[in-house]
């Protein structure tokens, strides 16, 4: 932890990041979507507390991480508690079936 | 691991004389080589695997469940730091981590998939059920768990283990005669934490999720052979590490219950082997024949030995603390079976209304008592 | 190659391979367990860079928490195997690249900024991080804080509504 630079957590976050946002606009089940909602959630905490690190001093990146996580569980509990109300109306989880309000 | 093994035969004897019986008594002097017959059983039964189970998790499950259940050993310390073995400081734990609790739980928390990926990899009803019935339980209880432990570290300031334990050396200022363990202030949050941990553990009366009078055996059905055993196993090694957290938690750890100033204590661990193996070598000469006398006369010759090496003025300190430490673990261990053999089950809904709406909200109430308190008591 | 690049390295590349993992496996517990994997990685690069509670919160409430709920709803909704997308080809052809090349960007400007220079210096040890973190959430931040806790209650209670059948 003293050797390391700071642009290579960044880096990773940034693949992390990347990866997330192909996983989101190329997958078609709901449950893989939301799963790559919460890659890139984890890819920006990682972003904050390789920024805290660099700053030194008092932990405000660390509050964030924190807030970022709760944020994210809540949603994920409320996102998914849709998810099975929309798979209950049409029987599929895919979410291509899901265009009742399609053009 | 062989405490593990030994855990078993433990229990089985145990509960075996609550039920009026012996339990096992052939293999070896009094049973005691039956989990070595059991371990060889399990390599050598068939191995069987569901046609349509999902090969990788199906084969995930109990490694994690088990790699997890002994991974959380490495963060309790048995003895204090300032052991000198041999004129070498020793760390009587494999870590000392400042968040030690915080981890212990981390390890906890994730023992859940273990039970999960097992009910849905064996693909059939009855895991399934079992598994998702089981692992509901164990994150509803960990809720509870977490919070009744917070008293505590509220009390005492810290989350390292070591720091919780010197928190409770001494003794009350008031009360002369009682050691400074947190079980006195926190007894509450003592029964909240005990209660929690057997529902974690999914040991009677919160076993429904693998009874076998209920769901075949629940999530470890399909499984047979060394994948069984080590399910079983990550069980007892939940138990221990639960016993143990307890005792850190609760019971002051590695420090003995008598003052300090008391130096007949240090006899203690020597004395009591010594007059074990004294009670074995009775039961050897009068009670046993053959093969198991030999065994038994193996057992009392080591249990002497053992004693008469803790009675050396070198060795005397350091045996200490392990001796009170693993004393407590076996009182843990020991209250953890006889509620095994006394107790009826819950059924499912009556186990997750007492999880949600009695454990929790009393856990919450000891939280916000003891922070109040501490508050008052600081100002 | 001191321990701590060997580590990161190591732990980095399980994040990279997790992701990658839960992208192309098409069965979605495969891609959950990938994510837990992702998860743990990631808590493994938090304590790399000395922050030891955020790595025991991140498994403890992601890790352990929000994938079991992932897990949980993948089992009860009996997802199997992703089906196939009416995605055109062009899009794949355009999206495919657009994406590497979005992350490729993101990575070039990174490593070029001046925080990039920087090396992950030791901390100033301000005394216990746990304490100052406690201080900061409950001090500065009590707003945020006790705002988080009604978006919880809010989400705990709209899940509930959300799941309920009609019965």
């Amino acid at each position: 932890m003293n050797e390391i630079p700071i642009s290579y957590f960044l880096v990773l976050s940034a693949i992390l990041f990347g990866l997330g946002v192909l996983a989101f606009v190329f997958k078609r089940n709901i449950i893989t979507v939301f799963m790559a909602i919460e890659l890139m959630l984890n890819a920006v905490n990682l972003a904050f507390v390789a920024f805290d690190r660099a700053r030194g001093g008092a932990h405000d990146g660390w509050v964030f991480v924190f807030f970022v996580i709760v944020v994210a569980a809540a949603e994920a509990a409320v996102g998914l508690a849709i998810a099975i109300t929309v798979v209950h109306n049409r029987q599929s989880l895919n979410i291509e079936r899901v265009n009742l309000l399609k053009f | 691991m062989t405490t593990l093994a030994y855990v078993t035969w433990f229990e089985r004897k145990v509960v075996a004389r609550i039920q009026s019986r012996i339990g096992p008594l052939y293999v070896g002097a009094h049973g005691l080589l039956q989990p070595l017959a059991d371990g060889v059983k399990f390599l050598f039964k068939e191995d069987v695997t569901p046609p349509a189970a999902d090969r990788f998790v199906y084969v995930l499950a109990p490694f994690l469940a088990l790699s997890l259940a002994l991974a959380s050993m490495a963060l309790i310390p048995f003895g204090p730091s300032t052991i000198n073995i041999l004129g070498v400081p020793t760390h009587l734990g494999v870590a000392n981590v400042s968040l030690g609790l915080l981890f212990l739980f981390a390890i906890t928390s994730m023992g859940v998939y273990g039970v999960a990926l097992a009910g849905w990899s064996s693909n059939s009803k009855y895991p399934l059920m079992g598994g998702l019935r089981s692992s509901a339980q164990m994150i509803s209880y960990e809720v509870s768990l977490t919070l009744s432990v917070v008293g505590v570290v509220l009390l005492s300031g810290t989350l390292n283990f070591n720091d919780l334990i010197a928190y409770q050396s001494g003794h009350w200022h008031y009360v002369r005669f009682l050691p400074h363990w947190n079980v006195f202030p926190q007894l509450i949050g003592f029964f909240c934490y005990f209660i929690a941990a057997i529902a974690e553990t999914n040991r009677v009366p919160f076993d429904l999720p693998e009874a076998e009078t209920e769901l075949v055996a629940g999530f470890h059905t399909e499984y047979s052979s060394f994948k069984f055993a080590m399910f079983f196993m990550a069980e007892y090694a939940n138990m221990i590490t639960v016993s143990c957290l307890a005792t850190i938690l609760f019971f002051g750890g590695w420090l003995s219950p008598f003052p300090e100033h008391w130096t007949w204590q240090l006899y203690l661990p020597g004395a009591g082997l010594i007059l074990g193996g004294i009670f074995l070598a009775y039961d050897t000469a009068k009670n046993q024949r053959g093969i198991a006398r030999i065994q038994l006369a193996v057992v009392t010759i080591g249990a002497l030995v053992i004693g008469a090496a803790c009675l050396i003025p070198a060795v005397m300190p350091i045996v200490q603390g392990p001796f009170w430490f693993l004393l407590k673990i076996c009182c843990f261990l020991f209250f953890y079976v006889w509620t095994r053999g006394t107790l009826p089950r819950f059924r499912y809904d009556q186990l997750m209304d007492f999880g949600w709406k009695f454990i929790l909200p009393v856990s919450l109430a000891n939280l916000v008592i003891t922070a109040f308190v501490v508050m008052v008591l600081n100002r | 190659m001191t321990l701590p690049l060997i580590l990161f390295f190591v732990f980095g590349g399980l994040a990279v391979i997790g992701a990658l993992m839960m992208i192309f496996l098409r069965e979605p517990i495969h891609s959950a367990l990938a994510l837990i994997l992702v998860m743990v990685a990631l808590a493994a690069l938090y304590l790399l860079l000395g922050a030891e509670f955020i790595a025991a919160v991140q498994i403890i409430v992601y890790a352990g928490a929000v994938m079991v709920l992932f897990v949980f709803v993948i089992m009860l909704l009996n997802a199997g195997e992703e089906e196939r997308t009416n995605i055109s080809k062009l899009a794949h052809y355009v999206g495919w690249p657009l994406g590497i090349f979005l992350t490729v960007e993101l990575v070039y400007w990174i490593s070029r900024t001046a925080i990039g220079a920087r090396t992950s210096a030791p901390a100033i040890a301000t005394g216990d991080p746990t304490r100052d973190l406690s201080m900061l959430l409950f001090k500065s931040y009590l707003f945020p804080f006790e705002i988080t806790s009604i978006l919880i209650l809010i989400a705990l209670i709209g899940a509930l509504v959300l799941a309920k059948r009609n019965s």
